[in-house]
């Protein structure tokens, strides 16, 4: 399923919901500011959040993109549910790392291990 | 936002014919956008009537980058560290900083409203 406007794919597997960030470019506030409306929607609608943000098609992403991710993932944390992340790029890895975000949040390296532990944590 | 994307795009077009390699003009790019960012919402407070001014020298050694808006200026030092563990989880609060993590310089005007961008073609990337 891809959502209207086309920046998310979003698939369900059994409790977990994987959402694909379908642009090269996370950039634009408005843009940024519409990803997150509709991700904070799927933590309101779930009692136990289980999301993995898939960043396999992410080459550029700002600050701003950043921000969004920590109110997503504090969201999450308020309803006990799991966050993570992966196919991160090394060049967007760096990003997090320095900005010490890679202490913040769960990142794996495939999309298959970022379910495994969405689902069973 | 969309002329300071195109303009950013411009520079960025540059760089690549000049022979940047990708890590720099991710670098450039990313201290750019966070640069223009920070003019639109910090100095110029989303008022369309107030204009961001974009300067650039893309040389053969290095590129030049400067942006002016026409807010009232800020004191950069008085900027809190987002890496710090209080500020951790603060939402905002990290473009100066990935901008000096990826450009090879960053200068401030006295007034706070320009910040001037020195990125080394040689450069690692950060």
């Amino acid at each position: 399923m891809t959502d209207p406007a086309g920046w998310l794919k979003m698939m369900q597997q059994g409790p977990v919901s994987i959402v694909e960030l379908v642009d090269k470019k996370i950039l634009d506030e408005a843009h940024i500011a519409e990803i997150g409306e509709r991700l904070y929607a799927l933590v309101a609608e779930s009692a136990q959040p289980r999301i993995v943000l898939d960043f396999v098609n992410v080459a550029h992403m700002s600050s701003s993109a950043l921000g969004m991710l920590i109110t997503l993932h504090k969201r999450v944390r308020d309803k006990e549910g799991v966050l993570r992340l992966c196919n991160i790029r090394p060049s967007i890895h760096e990003v997090f790392e320095i900005t010490r975000l890679t202490e913040v949040f769960g990142i794996r390296a495939t999309r298959e291990e970022a379910i495994r532990e969405a689902a069973s944590s | 936002m969309e002329a300071a994307r195109g303009l950013a795009e411009e520079v960025l077009g540059r760089a690549e014919a000049q022979g940047y390699g990708p890590e720099v003009c991710f670098a450039i790019r990313l201290a750019l956008e966070e640069a223009l960012s920070n003019a639109i919402r910090h100095g110029n407070r989303f008022d369309a009537n107030k204009k961001i001014t974009v300067s650039s020298c893309v040389g053969a050694e290095q590129a030049a980058i400067t942006v002016t808006d026409e807010g009232k200026g800020f004191d950069p030092g008085e900027v809190p560290d987002p890496t710090v563990d209080e500020n951790l989880e603060k939402p905002s609060g990290r473009g100066i900083m990935l901008m000096r993590a990826y450009m090879d310089e960053v200068m401030y005007n006295e007034a706070g409203n320009e910040v001037r961008m020195l990125k080394h073609k040689s450069g690692d990337g950060k």
